[in-house]
């Protein structure tokens, strides 16, 4: 394995060097992966925040075709590496050809979708490029007074703290935070969120929780305005020391719970009667045009598969509503679920914490309040 | 060949967490577990131990009491530990944990048929990047996310798991691996094993003793080594508290129900 830089002078901590904002595009099979898209939207404020340009890095065999559409959400340009061993996403090659790229290119901020293979990738790439890296982002602002305004709503922070913030004591110096990529992120299960910033460095890099992030609306004029600019790549065999035997699509159709409207979880309150309680779930999911989601317990016991979980651990959603069943409602299953339009929780403990953030709580067995709550819905939806 | 696992010893998130008034995490105050990712990586180790014979060694950076978690792990069945233990490494963010890490593996030793394993991710930061980048800094191959292991000579095969599917990997040895929890089912302690947990050996790896390593340079280990720094750390406001609605009966769900068509939610 090669692990050299080709850009034998690359040194991160020139920080003046760097400009420009570049976000992964990360494809498989040649589709691209949808959260690009929401890294792209994201890209592109933040550039214009710091009046820079937004630029897609893809890599790929005979992909051209994709950047298109990564202009019509915001990119100016796109940076193109093709190569018959980046058909398929190995960590060998693809860190390779990106740092290699980011070493002579010289991006400020490195955005990547925090996806299975994203979450391979950005560790390795910033260890490589001695930089730093957040993981798993949910929030990101360069602007001071958008990250302050973004603090007053979200945080408890004191006001005056907030208004107050303009430096970061850095090696024990006064550090200006105006230019840096402020990263957001849930800690411990989102019960403490923390703000992260990478001042000594560039890129500053970030993985971003697929879901999170808004798609912008699509510009025709901007993508037919895309540049694309190819990268010649140096690869071979020898750069690679592993292979990838085969790469197998799921036969069962994965649930889409980021993408739901309506999304009804079942928790530890179901293991009376497991079949019976996701039964119940599926049927309210159906009434209603939703999913069926659980907690971690739900998972960990084997109830439903990991592409159920709602969590810090599983997915994020958000849909118009949510409803528990039976969930007590963890720090780590709530940071999942809590930007839900409306959360609506069925639980026989009256003190379980699903409650302190529930729009609407019914105290119950759900095995008894489920049953009825879906005839109440067929009716009212009968009636409308 | 040999074995070499990286465990940590976390706050358990899933009782009530304690926090600081400054905001920061009070761990003083909360139980500890070992990770559980981290046990899922224990049991492919001595899985393969079962298999082959070969020695098993569970590595850690923590504080003194990580002690009690080698123990446990040695009453499992791994046949020694290593504590990275150190002030000069308290403060370091992932890019300097896995470079004091990787300066420790690097001193006990890695051979050419040698496996590392590491879990996903821990729990308290959910990060998943120390894997990786010990992987890196010691110029190793990394396979993240396996649900499945075998090894055949020099090489292991791996399924690793994506969000749609899965791949999988031929890698050649000396790599590393991150475990996900559907690898298998963490075994018990045994009481034999917790007998023989006092007799096997601890290795403190300290500062001192990891200073002339190549890879451990004052300027990257540590508060001062991490390329990231926490700029604010704060709660969320507590969402306005909601509505329980009274009873639990037909009454109540269609009173839930109209409300949800009145707010246009259905």
């Amino acid at each position: 394995m090669n692990m050299i830089l080709s850009n034998p002078d690359y040194d991160s901590t020139n920080l003046e060097e760097f400009k420009n904002i570049w976000v992964f595009c990360e494809q498989r099979g040649g589709q691209m992966m949808p959260t690009t898209y929401e890294l792209i939207s994201e890209g592109r404020k933040l550039a214009d925040q710091l009046g820079v340009k937004l630029c897609g890095l893809l890599l790929g065999e005979n992909v051209d075709g994709l950047a298109k559409d990564l202009g019509g959400y915001g990119a100016d340009e796109v940076i193109l590496c093709e190569h018959p061993l980046l058909k398929t996403y190995t960590t060998d090659a693809y860190a390779k050809v990106i740092c290699d790229t980011i070493s002579w290119m010289k991006p400020e901020v490195f955005l990547i979708g925090a996806t299975n293979i994203g979450r391979d990738l950005g560790p390795r790439c910033a260890a490589r490029l001695h930089t730093g890296l957040c993981a798993d982002c949910t929030h990101l602002d360069i602007d001071l007074d958008l990250y302050k305004a973004f603090l007053h709503e979200a945080s408890t922070l004191p006001a005056e703290r907030i208004d107050g913030l303009g430096t970061a004591k850095v090696l024990g110096k006064d550090h200006d935070i105006s230019r840096d990529l402020k990263m957001t992120r849930p800690a411990f299960g989102g019960n403490l969120m923390a703000s992260i910033i990478c001042p000594r460095f560039r890129p500053a890099m970030a993985t971003v929780r697929p879901g999170v992030l808004k798609k912008a609306a699509y510009d025709e004029a901007k993508a037919k305005a895309i540049s694309v600019t190819r990268f010649s790549v140096e690869l071979s065999e020898d750069d690679l020391a592993t292979e990838v035997l085969e790469v197998v699509k799921a036969a069962k159709k994965l649930v889409d719970l980021v993408g739901a409207d309506y999304v009804v979880s079942v928790g530890r309150g179901i293991s009376t009667d497991v079949e019976g309680g996701i039964k119940l779930a599926e049927e309210l999911a159906d009434v209603l045009g939703g999913v069926v989601g659980g907690s971690r317990v739900a998972i960990d016991s084997g109830w439903l598969t990991s592409d159920h979980q709602v969590g810090q651990t599983g997915k994020t959603v958000h849909p118009k509503v949510y409803v528990a069943l039976g969930i007590s409602g963890s720090i780590q299953h709530q940071a999942g679920m809590k930007e839900s339009e409306c959360i609506v929780a069925v639980n026989k403990n009256e003190g379980a914490p699903i409650f302190d953030i529930a729009d609407y709580g019914i105290c119950g067995d759900l095995f008894k309040v489920t049953p009825m709550l879906i005839e109440a819905v067929k009716a009212a939806k009968a009636a409308k | 060949m040999k074995i070499l696992v990286c465990v940590k010893q976390v706050p358990d998130t899933s009782g009530k967490i304690a926090v600081n008034p400054d905001g920061t995490l009070n761990r003083a105050s909360m139980q500890t577990i070992i990770n559980p990712d981290d046990m899922n990586a224990v049991e492919a180790a001595l899985k393969l131990k079962d298999e082959t014979g070969c020695p098993v060694y569970a590595v850690t950076m923590g504080p003194p009491p990580a002690e009690s978690m080698l123990r446990e792990l040695m009453a499992m069945g791994c046949d020694g530990s290593y504590l990275v233990s150190g002030r000069e490494f308290g403060g370091s963010d992932t890019y300097a944990t896995s470079q004091i890490l990787a300066a420790a593996l690097d001193t006990i030793g890695i051979e050419e048929d040698d496996i590392l394993f590491c879990g996903r991710q821990a729990i308290d930061g959910d990060t998943a990047q120390v894997g990786p980048q010990i992987a890196e800094k010691l110029h190793i191959p990394q396979v993240t996310y396996a649900a499945d292991i075998h090894k055949d000579g020099n090489t292991v095969t791996v399924r690793r798991m994506l969000e749609d599917g899965y791949m999988t990997i031929k890698v050649k040895t000396p790599c590393l691996i991150t475990c996900i929890k559907e690898l298998n089912t963490p075994r018990y302690m045994s009481v034999a094993g917790i007998f023989g947990a006092w007799q096997r050996p601890m290795t403190v790896l300290d500062y001192e003793a990891l200073k002339d390593n190549a890879l451990i340079d004052k300027s990257t280990i540590g508060l001062s080594g991490s390329p990231t720094n926490i700029l604010t750390s704060f709660t969320p406001p507590q969402k306005g508290a909601g509505r329980m609605l009274e009873g639990n009966n037909m009454a109540t769900c269609e009173k839930l129900a109209s409300i949800l068509a009145e707010k246009h939610y259905l």
